[in-house]
């Protein structure tokens, strides 16, 4: 023979080294964290999120004016040195009712999305995965509760609810915003269930209930994060249109929505009373917004965003 | 040795009338957000009338696009360059409405997917007179009449009802052959067949090639056949074209390719295929390596990284296509050492490194005398059959698997065969279960399934793991690898260190880099995922591994090394191997018994040498004969054995013997003997030697290689 083939050694396709004996490789969760915190835009809108929810609970302590008080020398004043924010029809301080405002409707905005999409994906997938009875029985519900007007339902039981925690509202609130996504989670889950990798987990003897939590879900996370970023709008409007009829937050208390369902009557005379609580509304859902992309991006190892810094 | 970068020799037929298309270095290429990547980079060839040109090829090589160019069919973002003469017209750069004309007319194309080339909401006769009338002016009722014909050409039974079917009423083997209806419903010059029979069964791809052949006799026609797999050429095919990486790297007649390749690649390609005529321990020579990314190629030789016998010169200037003096002259090789390779007349065991596995341990001690890892005596399972939404009602039962025995003792591989919607895969899934079977018991490791506790079952689970066949639906994409492969250790209460060990040390068990933990599987290719599948199975450490059809979804060149991989594995650590394939040349490679299944049946079973080397049963010889043989002269000399029509559905299976509706044996049997077929189900007798069991009433050997 007159050539002499170089010989191969390499069994891999890739040249194996020898990496640092121990260097711990990343798990999920880690992995997901170290492509969120690379979003810029991402950590932007948590960055927001949290200024509002400090300025929303240490702003009132800066405020000469608490939101209960009344300034009976000025009656819908524009915005000044004494009422930052202006003031409303009975003299109340803007500022300190936008604040006041945006304590209850950050945390039922964010408690609700979190609630109706964590309430949707698990019935959803439940009912998907398991199917039979609890198939049937989990979608019964559901379609009852679809049918059911939930606006009804709501102003019927809030006066049993008055005086209580208004945390209960948070709760009926998300009971009737998670069933239509919980069908969608059910349809994907019946076609994720038949993959190969849900298989195999069930054939190593990994249990149910972590097949749906480990496989299930976070193959459908994208729709999870925009279903519950839609939410959290949908929550903060949603108790705006219920307390402009008188349930939900009732005054003196208030809320975002309730300032702005009222300053909405005043947008074109007197602007900033539907200006400021609208733009602390829309900097909120911005934020969340941002957030969840970042997570989508995170959670999907094929989105190219995630390559670079973005 | 003459130069020939564009202009190969060959050319010097361009006067001759005989040359139907003419291809002239052909560029194309595809704007990406990553760059341009050039799919074909300087394609040339013809066909003459009536000759059949194979282009081989890997997954990306450019076959296809290469193709799409001639006809017209590419997006428009696709910057074309180079001729293509179809009779002396040029192709390129006509508008849609003068490629129209010859589209269909004088070129038609026959795709690899049959249900996505066939409009469902038309019927079958509908859209071949569809083409008909597109290109002639003939009447409806003429063009109806003609399609029927067609229909009746193709080798469709009772064409004037079946022209009147929904393509969804169509088996995948049948749509086939109404779109090669189609492609010849216009008598054209030359048809262009693109991976026409991947998606089929073996029995069917026989009946296909050989309907092909019959189109190619009634028009004449030149064929340009693209395929990865070289069986397929082998019989088939005048001429072929090796394409790598946008280029041709070799050409010439078929012979001349198959026993004089003078480029690595080829050889490579051609030494790791199993063959079915070779007995066990065949060397086989993986293409190490994947193939290159066409957005941005290095200068010289693209095969350079997974080439032996690269030198220098190599990595520099890419070669060009030059005439092999010695072989016919139109043949023609792309490598700086090709004449080395022609001088010494290497082979693809020379120039890659052959593996051969090893016998194992327990391979050495007698059959008899090692443990049973699985039994499985008469298992069952039936799916009922119903019907409405409110009120369900059973209105029959599908006979998946309708009573199987077999058994696997350790260190050895079982292969299970059959076509698809034979019960391979419900097998495995009740076997993987591990519940009480419906009918039948399921001894895994000495323990019954029906009587076992939950606790036990669990446990049982460690020793039995499985490998998937499509190793892109088998990984979950969002989780990194190092995840996967640590969930059956999580699952089985392995502690955190020891797991993130036991990863490192499993990534490097199948050639992958423990690095490759941190990335998720859709960073890797095909090859690479199959390899975390595998080593996901053997995590546990388990004694038995089912393989789903575990490389049949991989290139060829890929599949050689997942192959001599699972093959050293089972030495290396003891296994089992219940092997299910529908591809025969690797079972018999790789397995030391086979099974084939038909219908919910076990038709013949025994040694691999035994049951390949003296089929028995009819069904076994037919799926023997329908496996092309990567040899162009043995293929052409074989006797074929086509079976008629398609696997009957398991809710209806004939009466007596199962196989008898396309037994080639019942055909040729007198009304006496054959009613012993209607009545009866053979039961599995012992032909020859006591472990070689055929189930048929007139079980004989026939050889078929």
């Amino acid at each position: 023979m007159s050539i002499d083939p170089k010989v191969v050694v390499e069994t891999a396709p890739t040249p194996v080294e020898d990496g640092p004996a121990e260097q711990a490789s990343l798990s999920r969760g880690r992995l997901v964290l170290r492509r969120f915190l690379r979003k810029r835009l991402a950590i932007a809108g948590l960055v927001v999120l949290v200024l509002l929810f400090l300025l929303a609970f240490l702003g009132p302590y800066l405020s000469p004016w608490s939101y209960e008080q009344k300034d009976f020398e000025s009656f819908l004043s524009p915005p000044s040195a004494g009422h930052w924010f202006g003031t409303n029809q009975t003299g109340a301080d803007l500022f300190a009712q936008t604040l006041r405002g945006m304590q209850k409707s950050l945390i039922i905005g964010l408690l609700a999305a979190l609630i109706a999409t964590g309430v949707a994906a698990l019935v959803g997938a439940s009912a998907g995965y398991f199917g039979g009875w609890v198939d049937r029985a989990l979608m019964w519900f559901v379609d009852l509760l679809l049918v059911l007007p939930s606006f009804l339902i709501l102003a019927l039981l809030s006066p049993q609810f008055r005086g209580k925690s208004w945390l209960l509202f948070v709760v009926l609130l998300a009971g009737f915003a998670w069933m239509i996504t919980s069908r969608v989670v059910r349809s994907m889950t019946l076609s994720l269930k038949e993959r190969e990798y849900v298989e195999a987990a069930r054939f190593m003897g990994v249990p149910a209930y972590k097949i749906i939590l480990r496989h299930i879900l976070p193959n459908m996370s994208s729709l999870l994060i925009v279903d519950a970023t839609v939410n959290v709008g949908v929550a903060i409007i949603g108790e705006a249109s219920l307390a402009f009829f008188g349930f939900g937050i009732q005054p003196p208390d208030i809320s975002l929505g309730t300032l702005i369902a009222e300053g909405s009557v005043a947008f074109l005379t007197d602007s900033w009373l539907f200006l400021f609580p609208s733009g602390f509304l829309v900097a909120i859902v911005l934020a969340v917004n941002l957030i969840g992309d970042g997570l989508r991006d995170a959670f999907d190892p094929t989105s190219n965003a995630s390559r670079g810094s973005h | 040795m003459t130069a020939v970068r564009n202009e190969p020799a060959f050319r010097d037929a361009t006067a001759d009338p005989e040359v139907v298309l003419e291809v002239t270095d052909l560029h194309v290429t595809f704007p990406t957000d990553s760059g341009d990547v050039t799919a074909v980079r300087g394609l040339s060839y013809d066909v003459r009338a009536g000759e059949v040109l194979g282009i081989v090829g890997e997954s990306g090589s450019g076959k296809s696009v290469s193709s799409l160019a001639v006809m017209g069919l590419l997006p428009r973002n696709a910057r074309i360059s180079g001729s293509a003469r179809y009779r002396g017209r040029e192709l390129l750069g006509l508008d849609d409405r003068a490629a129209s004309g010859i589209r269909g007319k004088e070129i038609a194309m026959v795709f690899q997917d049959p249900l996505s080339a066939l409009t469902p909401v038309y019927t079958v006769g509908d859209q071949i007179a569809e083409a008909l009338r597109i290109h002639s002016d003939i009447g409806k009722e003429a063009a109806a009449r003609r399609s029927v014909e067609l229909l009746d050409l193709v080798g469709i039974p009772n064409p004037k009802q079946r022209a009147l079917a929904f393509p969804h009423e169509f088996s995948g083997g049948m749509r086939q052959r109404a779109m090669i209806a189609m492609a010849i419903a216009n008598d054209p010059d030359l048809i262009i067949a693109d991976e026409p029979t991947t998606a089929l069964d073996v029995t069917i791809q026989a009946q296909i090639l050989e309907v092909l052949k019959t189109a190619q006799q009634a028009t004449g026609a030149a064929i340009v056949l693209i395929t990865h797999d070289l069986g397929v050429v082998a019989g088939f095919a005048d001429r072929l074209l090796v394409m790598y990486a946008g280029k041709a790297v070799e050409t010439g007649s078929t012979e001349e390719v198959f026993y004089q390749g003078r480029m690595p690649y080829t050889l490579g390609l051609l030494g790791s295929i199993p063959r079915l005529d070779a007995g066990g321990r065949q060397p086989l020579t993986p293409v190490e390596g994947n193939p290159p990314s066409l957005a941005s190629l290095p200068p010289g030789c693209p095969f350079v990284p997974r080439c032996p016998m690269a030198i220098d010169i190599c990595s520099q200037t890419e070669p060009p296509l030059l005439r092999m003096p010695n072989s016919g002259d139109r043949h023609f090789s792309a490598c700086h050492r090709s004449d080395e390779i022609e001088r010494s007349n290497l082979t693809s065991t020379d120039i890659f490194p052959a593996v051969v596995a090893p016998e194992s341990v327990a391979e050495r001690t007698p059959r008899e005398q090692r443990p049973t890892v699985l039994e499985v005596t008469d298992l069952v399972k039936h799916y009922p059959l119903t019907k409405g939404h409110v009120f369900r009602r059973r209105i029959g039962t599908v006979k998946a698997v309708d009573g199987i025995s077999f058994d696997i003792r350790e260190g050895e591989t079982l292969g299970l065969v059959g076509e698809s919607g034979c019960g391979k895969t419900t097998t495995l899934t009740e076997l993987l279960r591990m519940a009480r079977p419906q009918d039948g018991t399921v001894v895994v490791l000495g323990k019954d399934t029906a009587t076992m506790s939950g606790r036990d079952r669990f446990a049982i689970r460690r020793d039995v793991q499985i490998v998937f066949q499509d190793p892109f639906a088998s990984l979950d994409p969002r989780m990194p690898v190092g995840d996967i492969l640590a969930e059956p250790l999580l699952t089985h209460g392995v502690p955190e260190a020891e797991r993130r060990q036991e990863v490192r040390a499993l990534l490097k068990l199948v050639g992958l880099a423990p690095e490759h933990a941190d990335r998720y599987p859709h960073e890797f290719s095909g090859g690479q995922r199959q390899r975390i599948g595998i080593a996901r199975a053997l995590a546990l450490k388990p004694r038995l591994v089912v393989l789903d059809e575990p490389v049949s979804a991989l290139d060829v060149s890929i599949q050689a090394g997942v192959i001599n991989l699972l093959e050293r594995l089972k030495v290396e650590l003891g296994l089992s191997y219940l092997f299910v394939a529908h591809d025969l040349s690797v079972v018999r490679h790789i397995a030391d018994r086979v099974a084939v299944m038909y219908l919910g049946k076990i038709v013949e079973s025994g040694p691999v040498d035994r049951v390949f080397d003296a089929p028995s049963h009819p069904y076994t010889q037919a799926l023997l004969s329908a496996i092309p043989l990567p040899d162009p002269i043995k293929e052409r000399q074989r006797r074929r054995i086509i079976l008629e029509g398609d696997l009957p559905s398991p809710a209806d299976p004939p009466s007596g013997c199962r196989f008898r509706t396309r037994c080639q044996l019942f055909a040729g049997l007198d009304e006496g003997r054959r009613q012993k077929c209607l009545e009866q189900h053979p039961p599995s007798l012992p032909q020859g030697d006591g472990d070689h069991l055929a189930a048929c009433h007139y079980a004989r050997v026939v050889d078929v290689l």
